[in-house]
This record gives structure tokens, C-alpha cells and sequence, in this order.
């Protein structure tokens, strides 16, 4: 009996240390993965940081508005978060990479998952940086546009512009994402018909008195002011 | 003899014949002339005198117009190979048609005229929709095939062309040797602000030369500054068709070209659109602002300002009362100045934008733009524009409410005042541009 348990344990740790001895090099794989992945994903940062100065991104993240956003939610410039996301993507990489090698079963199946994902994410990242900047140029259009033809309250109408283009390009990146699809499609059609209609029914019934002194300023005042206003710029 | 028009290099050789057409048209790409256009022009030969007219939709005035330039090529230039080039833009209403049916023997009875020489009039549609550059590249093109010595293009915009006009603008370059004419006019004082407020004091500031309509519908220039247009200008860049008339004055001025003003008259236009403010900003002032890059080391070396010869009277001043909103003038820069604060804050400095938010709320008998304000402002909108920090053409739309505020001012200022007051203030103006200069030159230096 005691020969039995000795040879059983002795069985036991043969079988720990082959597998120990089958482990350490992969081990030794996933920790060298994991640094050089620390490496490229370092040098990668500080290549893509100055390429990102170069071209002055932090100016182009202004004028689309993501800079505003960065400050409002306390982060770096534009071009450091932009770096420090393709480091952590890059490294966090590698270390999947790594840790597929050591063969735990059922990560597998997720590392392949992560790394289908990359690509969805940074589509759906740059679908929302060119969005922001589709919202602010529009808006901004649309702002100068309604200045210069006198249209009462130009900043709600930029704001209402720039709102419904964000809400548009949140909806079809978070598809892109796959999250929660059906919740922001929903969300969205609510919110918009909530807009269109609260719009539709101020000007139709609330609004019924303002809109028409609004149509009659736009369209018989106005006439008769750029009449007696001969001015003529060139 | 190449008339299909559509190789790089198109080669006319002309007829044997005295009087042939220039023999080879080089052009970038394709060539944009028509076959039929090409045709005629093959028939009229070599002229000495082209007048250039671009059309659209000018059927109500457009005869009496022809038959102005047809008495003022008769009457100072008799003897002269002359031509009518119709550019048109798409008109619906005949006027291409009006243009070459006009004949001779229209003018003849009444002033008694006879011409030594046959004058043409020949017509071309070079789009279906109006286009400036397009149709002043086809007018330039034409003169550098029919190796034209003298030139005159006329916008039928003017309500008061008169048969004296072509001699005034072609009489410099054909006798006297000139290479540009450009206008002065008698204008009322609240007319052509965008001109003395903004682009004649700040293209003397820059360039250097005292060119009082440096955008205008009438101008005339030799074959040779407009073959150098017709070669330099950036057609295919996409923005040829803005302000084309504002860069062929700069261009002729940054290629060292002799330059004159010739006075015409009175100024009037056929319509009076004092509401397109934005769109004349665009033709004009996105042009300067864009050949500042270019231009910059000739601007840049410039210091002071030189007159230009100029025949006939200088510009005159009317004075006559005319109705103008002033209210809704101060209303659309104090709405402008509070509503595109962060606008603003992308193009001005910190200091400009708080004095104009100082002034904005003030009523109309305080109210005051100083020139020393509007002339930072402009530098400033210029350094923008040439940094981009945003979009160019929201550059330009910005500034139209900061216009109206200094127009405003300007009104003011000369409600009561004669006609030398009135100059004295725009020289004052023109002087305040020149002093700050190097904030500008200090701006642009520092752009990176």
C-alpha cells in the first residue's frame, strides 16, 4: 500500500515536472512575446507621436472638436491619446499573442475574437473622429450661414445640426462595433422622432404666432429693409 | 491645320493669308475652345483691338451695350482691326444671338460713323452655367490667338457704359504703352465700401501701388499681360473662377507690368445687391487673402505706397442723401460679433475680440470701428485664412458681420461730410494699413 502511494506520487510529480518542463519554454515564449511586444508597441507609439506632430493632429482634433472633449473629460492632447491607445492595442497584442502560446484551452477562442476586433474598433474610431468632424464643419456652416442671413437664434440651430450628426455617427459606430445594436438603433429612432416631432409640433401649435412672425420677418419685412438698403459692396 | 481642339499643344496654322492668327496656343490640357468658336476665329485674322464681353442673360441691355462699343471703336479708332468677343454663360434669352446680329449700319445713322476696317462680332458658349474665370480665360485665349495688342473686357453690369470708355481704356495701352488700365469711377460715398474700406487701402498697404478699383467690371490690358495671365494663372486648380478679375490686377502688378487709371463717369449698377455681401467677400477677398502666399515675397519687401498715372479726373465723390438701414447694419454686427464668439476665438487675437465684444453692445450714436481696430482685424482674418484654422471659406463668411460694423462707421463718420473729408478718411484709412504692416508681416513670420 505504501509502495503504491510512494509510486503514485512519484508518477504524479514525473508527470508535473514533464509538464513543467513542457510549460517553461512556452513561458519563457510568452514573457519574450510580451517584451518585445513592450518594445514595438513603444516604438510604434513614439514614431506614430511625432508623425502625429508632424502633420499637427492636435490643431485638426481642435477644429473637429475631439480636443474640447479631451479637456472636458480631464485627458492629454488628442495625439497622446491617440499614442497611447496604439501602444496599449499593440502591447495588449502581444501579450494575447503570448498567451496563446502557453495552450490554455478556452482563451483561444477569445484571443481569435480580440484580434477580430481590432479592425471593428478602429473603423468604428474612425468613423466617430470624421463624424466629429463632419458635425463641427456643418454646424459651423450653418451657424455662419444663419448669422449672416439674420435668422433668429443661429446657435441653436448650429447646436441642434451638430447634436443630430453626432447621434447619427455614435448610432453606426456602435454597429460597427456590434454593441448593443439594437438598443442604439432604437434609441436613435426615438430620440430623432422625439426631435422631429417636438420640433413639428412647437412650430405647428405652439409656435404658430412666432412662426408666422418669423415667416413674415424672413420673407415681407425683410424685402422691403433690403429695399431701402441700397448698399452695394463693390 | 489641327481644328479638333483637343491636343495638348494645339497648332492653328492660319491661312495664307495677310492677317493670320497666331500660329500656336499652348495650353496645360485640353483645349476648352469650341470648334465653331475656333472657326471664327480663324475668319477675323489678327485684330489690333478685342473687347471682351462676358454674358448671361443680358438680353435687355446687351444691344444697347454692343452698340456703345461698336460707336466707341468707330469713333476713337476707325482705322484699328477690331473685334466683339461674346463669352457666354448659358443665357436662355437670345443674347448671343443679340450680340452677333447687331450690325454696323445700327450705330452708323445715328452718330454718323464709318469704319475702315470690318468689325467683327463673334459669340461663344463656353458653359451652361456663368462662370467669370471661364469666361475671361476664353476672352484671353482668343486675344492670344488673334494676337490682339489691346484689350478691354466689359461686364454688362453697368448700368452707364458709354462709347468714350473704350477709347479711355484703350487709348493707354495702344498709344501709350501700357499694360493695365483700370477705372475710376464717380461714385456715391456709401457705394463700393468693400473697395475703400477693405481691398483698395490693403492692396496698397501690401503691394505697394495705389490702384483705387483694383476689382472691377471694366478693365483693360495688353496682349502681352494677358497672354502672362492666360499661362500663370492656376485655371484648373478649382478656384479660377472666383475674384479672376482681382488676381489678374495682382498679377499684373507682382509681374512688374505698367500700370494707369483712366476716369470714366459715373458708376451705376444695372442691380444693386446690397444683401450679397458673403459672395462678393468670396470673389474678392478669398482671393487676396490666397495670393498673399504666393505673392509674399514680393509683398512682404514692400514699404509705402507708389500712385499710378492716371488720365482724366481721380476717383470722384457723390454726396447726394441716400437711405441707408443703418440700424439693421449695427443689429447684424452685434448679433454677429455675440453669436460667432468661438468662431472668433480660432481666428482673433484675444485683445481684437475683446474690444470688438466692447463695442458691439454700444447704440449707433457711440458707436465707433476705429480704423486702427478693423485694420488688426482684417491682419488677423488674413493670418488665419493663410493658417486655415479653419475652414477658408468660413474664414470669409465670418468676416462679413465685422464688415458691416466698420461700413457702419464709415457711414457715420461721413454723414455730414464733403468730398474731401471723405477721401481725407480713406486715406487715413489706407495710411493706418500701411503703419501696421509689420503686425501683419509679425503674424505671418510666426505662422509655424
Amino acid at each position: 500500500m505504501r509502495e503504491m502511494i510512494i509510486s503514485e506520487l512519484t508518477q504524479a510529480l514525473h508527470e508535473l515536472a514533464r509538464d513543467f518542463a513542457h510549460f517553461l519554454p512556452r513561458l519563457i515564449v510568452m514573457l519574450i512575446l510580451a517584451f518585445l511586444g513592450w518594445v514595438i508597441a513603444y516604438v510604434a507609439k513614439v514614431v506614430l507621436r511625432s508623425i502625429l506632430r508632424l502633420i499637427n493632429f492636435d490643431k485638426l482634433s481642435e477644429n473637429a472638436g475631439a480636443s474640447q472633449l479631451l479637456t472636458k473629460a480631464d485627458l492629454p492632447s488628442a495625439t497622446e491619446v491617440l499614442s497611447r491607445f496604439v501602444f496599449w492595442v499593440a502591447w495588449l497584442g502581444f501579450i494575447l499573442l503570448g498567451v496563446s502560446v502557453l495552450g490554455i484551452l478556452g482563451l483561444q477562442e477569445q484571443i481569435t475574437k480580440f484580434f477580430l476586433f481590432l479592425p471593428r474598433l478602429f473603423v468604428a474610431l474612425f468613423i466617430v473622429f470624421v463624424g466629429l468632424l463632419a458635425a463641427t464643419f456643418f454646424s459651423r456652416a450653418a451657424l455662419l450661414a444663419a448669422v449672416n442671413a439674420n435668422v433668429p437664434s443661429p446657435r441653436v440651430l448650429s447646436a441642434a445640426i451638430r447634436s443630430i450628426i453626432i447621434a447619427f455617427i455614435l448610432s453606426i459606430a456602435f454597429e460597427e462595433l456590434g454593441l448593443a445594436e439594437e438598443t442604439m438603433l432604437v434609441a436613435f429612432g426615438i430620440a430623432f422622432g422625439a426631435l422631429m416631432l417636438g420640433l413639428a409640433i412647437a412650430f405647428g401649435i405652439g409656435g404658430r404666432d412666432l412662426a408666422r412672425r418669423f415667416l413674415e420677418e424672413r420673407f415681407v419685412r425683410r424685402k422691403n429693409e433690403e429695399n431701402e438698403d441700397e448698399l452695394s459692396p463693390l | 491645320m489641327t481644328l479638333d481642339g483637343r491636343s495638348a499643344v494645339t497648332s492653328l496654322v492660319s491661312p495664307r493669308r495677310a492677317g493670320g492668327i497666331h500660329t500656336e496656343l499652348k495650353l496645360e490640357d485640353e483645349t476648352f475652345l469650341t470648334d465653331d468658336f475656333l472657326r471664327q476665329l480663324i475668319n477675323v485674322g489678327e485684330v489690333d483691338i478685342l473687347v471682351g464681353l462676358p454674358t448671361h442673360n443680358n438680353a435687355k441691355t446687351i444691344r444697347s451695350i454692343v452698340q456703345t462699343i461698336q460707336s466707341g471703336i468707330l469713333q476713337a479708332f476707325p482705322r484699328e482691326r477690331a473685334v466683339i468677343i461674346n463669352a457666354d454663360g448659358g443665357s436662355r434669352d437670345g443674347t448671343p444671338e443679340l450680340v452677333t446680329g447687331i450690325s454696323i449700319d445700327d450705330v452708323r445713322p445715328t452718330s454718323n460713323l464709318y469704319a475702315l476696317r470690318t468689325l467683327h462680332s463673334i459669340s461663344t458658349k463656353y458653359g451652361s452655367t456663368p462662370a467669370t474665370g471661364v469666361a475671361l480665360r476664353t476672352i484671353l485665349a482668343a486675344a492670344d490667338l488673334l494676337r490682339a495688342k489691346a484689350c478691354i473686357v466689359m461686364f454688362p453690369e453697368s448700368a452707364t457704359i458709354e462709347s468714350e470708355w473704350v477709347s479711355k481704356l484703350v487709348r493707354p495701352i495702344y498709344r501709350d504703352g501700357f499694360d493695365l488700365v483700370t477705372p475710376t469711377y464717380r461714385r456715391h460715398k456709401s457705394e463700393g465700401l468693400l473697395l475703400t474700406n477693405l481691398l483698395y487701402p490693403m492692396i496698397r498697404a501690401l503691394y505697394g501701388v495705389r490702384i483705387r478699383e483694383p476689382y472691377t467690371a471694366e478693365f483693360g490690358f495688353s496682349g502681352r499681360l494677358g497672354s502672362h495671365f492666360l499661362n500663370q494663372n492656376g485655371w484648373n486648380d478649382g478656384t479660377s473662377g472666383a475674384g479672376v478679375e482681382l488676381r489678374f490686377t495682382l498679377a499684373a502688378i507682382t509681374g512688374g507690368y505698367r500700370i494707369c487709371q483712366s476716369f470714366l463717369g459715373e458708376k451705376e449698377r444695372v442691380e444693386r445687391r446690397g444683401a450679397d455681401l458673403v459672395p462678393a467677400l468670396r470673389q474678392t477677398v478669398g482671393p487676396l487673402f490666397s495670393a498673399l502666399e504666393s505673392d509674399f515675397p514680393v509683398w512682404s519687401l514692400v514699404t509705402g505706397s507708389q500712385p499710378v498715372p492716371t488720365t482724366g479726373n481721380g476717383p470722384e465723390v457723390l454726396l447726394e442723401p441716400m437711405r441707408v438701414n443703418r440700424k439693421r447694419l449695427r443689429e447684424m454686427f452685434s448679433n454677429g460679433v455675440a453669436e460667432l464668439n468661438s468662431v472668433f476665438q480660432l481666428i482673433l487675437s484675444p485683445s481684437t475680440l475683446a474690444e470688438l465684444q466692447r463695442i458691439a453692445p454700444l447704440g449707433e450714436d457711440e458707436f465707433r470701428y476705429p480704423a486702427e481696430l478693423w485694420v488688426r482685424t482684417v491682419y488677423e482674418f488674413a493670418a488665419s485664412f493663410q493658417k486655415s484654422v479653419i475652414s477658408r471659406d468660413h474664414t470669409i463668411q465670418a468676416l462679413a458681420p465685422l464688415f458691416r460694423g466698420r461700413a457702419l462707421t464709415f457711414l457715420i463718420e461721413n454723414r455730414n461730410a464733403s468730398a474731401k473729408e471723405v477721401e481725407d478718411n480713406i486715406e487715413g484709412l489706407c495710411l493706418e494699413f500701411e503703419r501696421l504692416k509689420p503686425y501683419l508681416l509679425q503674424m505671418w513670420k510666426s505662422r509655424e
